[in-house]
């Protein structure tokens, strides 16, 4: 046999196993990874979850854990609703229609909100993931400027939200904080991490 | 010196030339290369026994990264949970259900370590047929049977680590062994348990030793054992030298360059062969027959109750046969004691075996008949001591009941001694000491056939 | 003297002749014979009848009615049910208990301390009976069905039960209402030998037969709960199996051509 034939016959042979070689560890890796994805019981833990609001009084919050992270419920009042406007009219407000900001669309609106009066929202900044402190009463009370409407503040890198977690204009935090897809059971009772219609 | 005797890599030209050669000037990468790869000549004679030491490797670098996935998800913890269950034992179920692929994972390390000893012993058991031990490979030996050590250690404190019944009562036994040392004995034990029994003291120190501590050490040996090999060159099925004939480049006249002929043209298959048998048992039976897995280690560890029968994993049960083969009481220490020295000496007296062996010859091809008769014997014997390891004392062979008198006890008949596993354990145990210690007188008068020069290839 | 070592000798006989029965049996199934010496006798699970989604789903019925309350299952989760074909709103309605959720671990109800109290001793967590059970006589599978088979009435117990494979065994016999009530006869035969029989004294909800069936289909889904991802990992392996097969034939031919340099 010439050594050219051989040769021909042994690129051959290197090209195949390599490939079938390679595309095995391609495939023994894939438990690895998935090893690093949520588990079942991260998964379970991060089911929905029921907010009961039947206790909420007007300009009070709760916060729910789901998924791990801290979801918060805000029952606003008529004041804080009409704070969001002029916070908007001010032009402080970055992003006010939520263009880039995550939410569902029924959440898309100028309150980010199902209904005007409960706010729904996950309480970590869209920064680098603190938990922003409750700035919920208006001007020097909470120890802020003047012209305060009432919102929240990032103790990690100073961004400001609005009521409806609308990020001033000049922050760290890039877009508004989520709004996670919730629903309403009843009048009292919000369902936080599944928005889907049937039962 | 020797790493100048590899010209540097000299540029093409090309952009992944000249940074390969900017690399090679500051790094021994080609001379690395060279040395223990494509210029590492190996004999050509290689057979079926010399695949044992690459399949190795592979079972080395499987437990390594298997390891390193498990530990992120288990949990070295002995209190109970809210279910009252052990929380080192609920985190290997959560592994084997929970995580996705875990299960995988956990089954290709618990059938590693089994795998780990099969594939050890056969490669030791290749070096006593070919006298791969004897000078100048001393060393070479020496540092395997420090990674045996090693690999024991790494094997016994990993168990521990799923605390199930047989982890937990295990590990109890073993580390009570410690305590029979004349003196310090019962303070040692103490000290290794890091409590009054084994607990959750215990197993985060295992814990410790098992990820960290042992398998740097092992990786160390492993360097050292393969760096030794390539000082020496590799022996072979023939037991002569290669590097005695060379042509005129230096090249031995019976090698063959390591890379590729051995890599790809002949462990590679080999590899695939291993993997096939390895991933049949962790697909199909992972449990290996309450071998690999035993039953009742699926019990979580229950400090207040021992199983009915407690016998170490299948690849201890040799040494741990001789541990209980010895009941004898000599120079006023006990039976215990003694039961230590053996286990722990039958495993250091084969760093003996270089010094222990005079035969002219070295491979068994050559050797003569007392060598072969006393191998065969010696490793019927070492099966058999594994295979009662196994068992409980007072165990007889196929379920023979022997005859006692009325006051129940064994009578002196030749079938209650010929069939008593006890009897035949203490037989075999002192076969094994008996073997290599009078080696250097058998070796020396056995009648060899001549060495050739060359290696002979079929 | 004499006399004695003749007996002796006609002992010996007997044996060495029961011993070369045996060794004619062992010349066949050496290792299994050897390893089953010190076995019980179990009847043996009838898998293939009881291994199919129904039968499993019956089991897990069984067994959230009847084990639940004093045994816990804390490795499983109710939603995992979904892989045996229920549907959420099946599990949701009937198997979970009120507050609980879907993802919820299979708890126990019983408190651990009240069980010591009740039974001596916490009942066993089932997640992995079914492997932690097998041994030298048998599989898991076939020691539970013989076991959840073999509880029969002794007074002299504290729970009233006692079993033929678990002498003196804390666990009453849950199931009594489907089996009926078992006593136990002792027989002696011509040699001698005292054997145990179970008779039915009072029958249960389901006919012998029915219950063997129900019995079985609770044994596989404890075999499904000891490992659920059991058929999973046998049909990958076979891809696997084929995959390194396939690698092999490539990595040999190019070893053979490597070697072709060498000859």
């Amino acid at each position: 046999m010439s050594d050219q034939k051989v040769n021909s016959e042994r690129r051959t042979l290197i090209m195949a196993t390599s490939v079938v070689g390679g595309a095995g560890v391609v495939a023994a890796a894939v438990p690895f990874v998935a090893s690093l994805s949520p588990s079942e019981r991260a998964k379970a833990a991060g089911a929905p979850v029921v907010a009961d609001v039947s206790q909420l009084k007007p300009g009070e919050k709760m916060v729910v854990k789901w998924q791990g992270k801290p979801v918060w419920v805000l029952r606003r009042t008529p004041e804080m609703i009409a704070s969001l406007a002029k916070v908007e009219e001010a032009g402080k407000v970055s992003d006010p229609d939520s263009e880039k900001s995550v939410q569902p669309e029924y959440a898309k609106n100028k309150a980010r909100s199902i209904k005007d009066e409960y706010l729904v929202i996950v309480g970590i900044c869209t920064h680098l993931g603190c938990s922003p402190s409750d700035k919920l009463k208006t001007g020097a009370e909470e120890g802020m400027a003047a012209d305060w409407q009432g919102g929240f503040l990032c103790p990690c890198h100073g961004s400001q939200f609005d009521l409806a977690g609308r990020v001033f204009k000049a922050m760290p935090a890039p877009t508004n904080l989520d709004v996670p897809p919730y629903k309403f059971l009843s009048d009292t009772s919000i369902l936080i991490g599944d928005d889907s219609k049937e039962a | 010196m020797a790493a100048n005797i590899y010209p540097k890599y000299t540029s093409d030209g090309s952009r992944l030339g000249n940074l390969l050669e900017w690399f090679d000037a500051r790094f021994p990468l080609t001379s690395m290369w060279k040395q223990h790869l494509s210029e590492y000549y190996a004999p050509k004679n290689f057979n079926f026994w010399y695949f044992f030491g690459s399949i190795a490797l592979v079972v080395l670098i499987i437990q390594l990264v298997t390891g390193i996935f498990l530990v992120m998800n288990y949990k070295p913890d002995g209190t109970l949970n809210a279910a009252g269950i052990p929380v080192a034992f609920a985190s290997v179920e959560y592994i084997m259900r929970e995580v996705s692929g875990g299960w995988f994972i956990r089954y290709m390390h618990s059938t590693g370590a089994s795998a780990f000893f099969i594939v050890v012993y056969l490669h030791m058991f290749r070096g006593m047929l070919y006298g791969s031990y004897r000078k100048p490979r001393e060393l070479i030996w020496i540092f395997g049977v420090l990674i045996f050590l090693c690999l024991m250690a790494e094997a016994f404190m990993g168990y521990l680590l799923p605390w199930g019944q047989m982890s937990y009562w295990g590990a109890q036994v073993i580390i009570n062994l410690f305590s029979a040392i004349p003196f310090v004995g019962p303070d040692l034990s103490l000290l290794i348990r890091g409590d009054f029994v084994v607990s959750d003291a215990t197993l985060n120190r295992f814990f410790a030793f098992h990820v960290c501590a042992v398998p740097l050490v092992l990786i160390g040996l492993v360097v050292a054992h393969v760096l030794a090999l390539h000082e020496i060159g590799s022996n072979n099925p023939d037991g002569v030298e290669i590097k005695k004939f060379k042509d005129e480049k230096g090249v031995p006249l019976d090698g063959v360059a390591f890379h590729p002929y051995y890599t790809i043209g002949h462990d590679l298959p080999a590899i695939t062969i291993f993997l096939f048998v390895f991933f049949f048992v962790v697909f199909f039976w992972p449990e290996g027959g309450g071998y690999f897995l035993e039953y009742n280690n699926f019990l979580p560890a229950d400090p207040m109750k021992t199983p009915p029968h407690i016998a170490p994993v299948w690849y201890f049960t040799p040494f741990y046969s001789m541990l209980r083969a010895m009941v004898w009481n000599f120079f006023w220490v006990d039976a215990k004691f003694w039961g230590v020295v053996a286990m722990g000496g039958g495993v250091v007296i084969l760093a003996f075996l270089p010094w222990l062996d005079k035969s002219p010859a070295k491979s068994i091809r050559y050797r003569g008949p007392i060598f072969k008769t006393l191998l065969v014997i010696f490793v019927i014997g070492f099966l058999i001591l594994g295979y009662l390891g196994t068992k409980v004392p007072g165990y007889y062979f196929f379920g023979f009941t022997p005859a006692v008198n009325e006051a129940n006890e064994v009578v002196f008949s030749p079938l209650n001694y010929l069939l008593s596993g006890d009897l035949i354990a203490q037989i075999f145990t002192v076969y094994y000491f008996l073997f290599f210690l009078t080696m250097p007188y058998w070796s020396r008068i056995d009648k060899c056939k001549p060495v050739p020069e060359r290696v002979t290839t079929k | 003297m004499q006399a004695g070592s003749g007996k002796g000798d006609d002992q010996m006989k007997t044996q060495a002749i029961k011993l070369l029965k045996r060794l004619a049996a062992v010349a066949l199934i050496a290792p299994a014979l050897a390893m089953a010496s010190e076995a019980m006798h179990l009847d043996k699970w009838p898998a293939a009848d009881h291994s199919d989604q129904r039968s499993l789903q019956y089991g897990a019925k069984l067994f959230i009615n009847y084990c639940l309350n004093c045994h816990g299952a804390s490795a499983i989760r109710y939603n995992q049910l979904l892989k045996l074909g229920l549907d959420e709103k099946t599990i949701t309605d009937n198997l979970l208990f009120t507050g609980e959720k879907i993802g919820d671990l299979m708890k126990v109800s019983l408190s651990r301390e009240d069980a010591e109290a009740w039974f001596g001793t916490a009942p066993p967590d089932l997640s992995i009976i079914a492997r932690a059970k097998a041994s030298e006589s048998g599989s898991g599978a076939d020691y539970l069905y013989t076991y959840l088979r073999k509880f029969y009435r002794d007074p002299s117990r504290p729970t009233g039960w006692n079993n033929v494979v678990f002498s003196n065994v804390g666990m009453p016999h849950a199931l009594w209402d489907l089996q009926g009530v078992q006593s136990l006869l002792e027989e002696t035969d011509d040699d001698g030998h005292v054997e145990h029989k179970l008779v039915q004294s009072t029958s249960g909800t389901l006919s012998p037969e029915d219950y063997d069936k129900a019995v079985a289909d609770l044994v596989g889904f404890l075999v499904w709960m000891g490992e659920p991802v059991a058929d999973t990992r046998k049909t990958i392996g076979i891809f696997v199996l084929i995959f390194l097969a396939v690698f092999y034939v490539l990595a040999h031919a190019l070893g053979k051509n490597y070697w072709k340099d060498i000859h």
